[in-house]
């Protein structure tokens, strides 16, 4: 699915990310673990094409596409999907509308008809039904006045319209509390088939106590330290990072 | 033929005598437009409400007199999504009862009930002479008191390479209503230069939607002035999408207690289009409202220009007034120039002003293409949202559809 070869990118010429070798197979859930500054968000934003940052070298290849030559809008009809740490509030853009169109420019990308307002109207509300969302959100400008939380599920609304093939979670998890944290873990669990992965960069462990993952991964000055099961995500919390700092430097 | 001030004032000296209405009076206007010329114009003189816009192409272009139609005005009328409302339709300056279906009552032509109104400076304002030198028809509307009378369509069509002076005259009385609706669209390289005349009696609303979508080659210069009585409203927006070049200019004045205006306005530019959008607020009464917000979207190498000013006199005490500029460069060779003045002679007031001039968000745009829309489309949803705020003044639902479809189709023009 995700195969990514020595990836390194910079931003204003200094370098974030410092060769990042990860292969994530179809159907599993990775996490990405590391303390701030460790290049977890770039890692994100440079898959999913944001133009602030360069490339420097490496590889990152999707379902056998060379991801880095694509637009992000392209990455995005290839099945990427990343769901922000800070969604961007988009004043006088209306939530159905930019969801609709988000939706119909993948369809169409897919070849598949677009929606119409009342088709997509239907899906959108029993989604936001799932995700115990307010149906006024759909009917309030892109992100504008929501709370933290309802910003964190609106992005959870985003992908399961969308139905990525591999969803990047940039610390969706970050300011929910325990029941939303819950809800949104539930919205991922339930894309979850043989043809889904998912990417999960977090910075506690307790966001995969809903969201299982396969493999978790430890990422330090922009390189991958260290890999392992669940159980690695319990031995941070407990230890923290301390002793890898260490053992890096 | 001449071109230029000396073309239109040739054409003057040959229909003396000809033309309805004050002979003195016009011939007051070109003695006027004789000394002034036009603004930017090889002869004439430098005038300050000009310092943003020139009408040297103006002065270039030649326009033609009786020429044979180029295009069909039916078809290009067909090609407007109007409302199902009452319509005043000039193809080339001249009403065409045949293609209008008139007001059952209130209204007359220009050309049978002339009536240059006694706001009008055309002393002052060049393009006002030349229209008072050449006017030849235009909309004489009255409602009376008390009466609501709906929606009103009054429509230019231009379809030939020639100049139009249409001369408006809409007056409310006591208490009444209006919605009028101002579309202006036409093919080939002309001038349209329109003088309008509004009336707003005490009570009364007028509500004035402006839609140019004039050709790409075509000049549009429209001036209006309106008076607006004690508790009356003027509310009008204006979207500027075609011509090359345009000027629109309103001078509003509050003259009886509690009084609002409401100037607002969008511009969306591409190429080497220009548009002005120029106003005076004078606030002469205590306890009125003015508000204005402009906003300008420029593509290409266009050019946008705001001047605003409010002026407010030493008797109008708790005057409220508001003026916002706004552009969105999407370009880095286009242009916004910004001029807004306040002029405050009273003490207690509250007056403010602003200007913001952006680029796109970054961000935002990386938002949307991460959800898979199109940069182009990602760049429209934004550009759009940014006029959003603008169209919200528009209150009726059915004119900001309308609004918004000229909007998606000026879009669509852009990507071709």
């Amino acid at each position: 699915m995700l195969e990514i070869r020595g990836l390194a990118a910079s931003i204003n010429d200094k370098p974030i990310l410092n060769g990042i070798d990860l292969t994530v197979p179809a159907g599993e859930v990775h996490a990405i673990m590391g303390p701030n500054g460790s290049g977890k968000s770039t890692l994100g934003y440079v898959l999913s094409g944001r133009e602030d940052f360069t490339v420097t070298g490496g590889t990152a290849t999707f379902n056998g596409l060379d991801l880095l030559k694509l637009e992000p809008e392209q990455r995005a009809a290839a099945g990427l999907f990343l769901a922000f740490q800070a969604p961007i509030e988009l004043p006088g853009v209306n939530n159905a509308n930019f969801l609709r169109t988000a939706l119909n420019a993948v369809r169409r990308a897919h070849g598949e008809s677009e929606l119409d307002a009342v088709q997509f109207l239907k899906l959108a509300k029993a989604e936001t039904k799932r995700l115990a969302m307010p149906d006024d959100m759909l009917k309030r400008n892109v992100n504008v006045g929501f709370s933290g939380g309802e910003k964190k599920r609106n992005e959870v609304l985003q992908m399961a319209l969308l139905r990525p093939k591999l969803a990047i979670l940039d610390e969706t998890d970050s300011g929910l509390d325990i029941d939303a944290l819950k809800i949104v873990a539930d919205g991922v669990n339930a894309l979850r088939r043989p043809e889904f992965s998912a990417l999960v960069i977090t910075h506690h462990q307790r966001l995969l106590d809903y969201l299982v993952p396969n493999k978790v991964h430890v990422l330090l000055h922009g390189r991958i330290v260290r890999s392992g099961g669940p159980e690695l995500a319990k031995e941070l919390e407990k230890s923290g990072y301390a002793e890898l700092i260490a053992e890096a430097a | 033929m001449s071109t230029g001030a000396a073309g239109f004032l040739e054409r003057y000296e040959g229909v003396i005598g000809k033309l309805p209405g004050d002979s003195a009076l016009r011939a007051a206007a070109a003695a006027s437009f004789r000394s002034a010329g036009l603004p930017g114009g090889t002869s004439g003189r430098r005038i300050e409400a000009w310092k943003y816009t020139s009408l040297r192409p103006v002065a270039e272009a030649k326009f033609l007199r009786d020429a044979a139609p180029r295009h069909e005005a039916e078809t290009i009328l067909a090609g407007l999504a109007l409302l199902d409302a009452p319509r005043i339709v000039f193809v080339d300056g001249a009403l065409r009862s045949d293609l209008s279906l008139t007001p059952a009552a209130g209204f007359a032509r220009f050309a049978q009930q002339p009536d240059f109104g006694t706001l009008t400076w055309p002393d002052r304002e060049p393009m006002v002479a030349l229209n008072t030198m050449l006017a030849e028809d235009g909309a004489v509307l009255d409602v009376p008191a008390d009466r609501d009378a709906g929606v009103v369509q009054l429509v230019s069509i231009a379809s030939s390479d020639a100049d139009f002076h249409p001369r408006h005259s809409i007056r409310l009385g006591n208490g009444a209503r209006l919605t009028l609706v101002e579309i202006s669209v036409g093919q080939g390289t002309y001038l349209l230069n329109t003088v309008a005349e509004i009336h707003v009696a005490e009570g009364a609303a007028l509500t004035h939607i402006r839609l140019q979508d004039e050709a790409a080659t075509a000049f549009h210069v429209s001036t209006t002035y309106a008076d607006v009585e004690a508790a009356a409203t003027y509310d009008s927006f204006t979207l500027n999408l075609g011509a090359r070049l345009s000027r629109t200019e309103v001078h509003a004045q509050l003259t009886g207690k509690g009084g609002a205006a409401h100037l607002n306005a969008a511009q969306l530019l591409a190429g080497s289009q220009h548009a002005d959008f120029t106003s005076v607020v004078g606030h002469t009464a205590p306890g009125c409202q003015s508000r204005q917000t402009v906003k300008n979207v420029l593509a290409g190498k266009s050019r946008g220009v705001f001047q605003g000013k409010i002026e407010v006199a030493r008797q109008a005490q708790k005057t409220d007034g508001y003026q916002m500029n706004q552009a969105l460069l999407l370009s880095p060779d286009a242009e916004v120039d910004s001029k807004p003045e306040l002029e405050i002679f009273a003490d207690d007031v509250k007056c403010s002003h602003g200007a913001t001039v952006g680029e796109l968000d970054a961000e935002q745009m990386f938002y949307l293409r991460s959800r898979g829309v199109p940069e182009a489309e990602a760049r429209s949803i934004l550009v759009r949202a940014f006029l959003a705020e603008a169209l919200d003044a528009v209150a009726d639902e059915t004119i900001r559809a309308r609004l918004e479809t000229a909007v998606d189709g000026w879009w669509e023009r852009q990507a071709a």
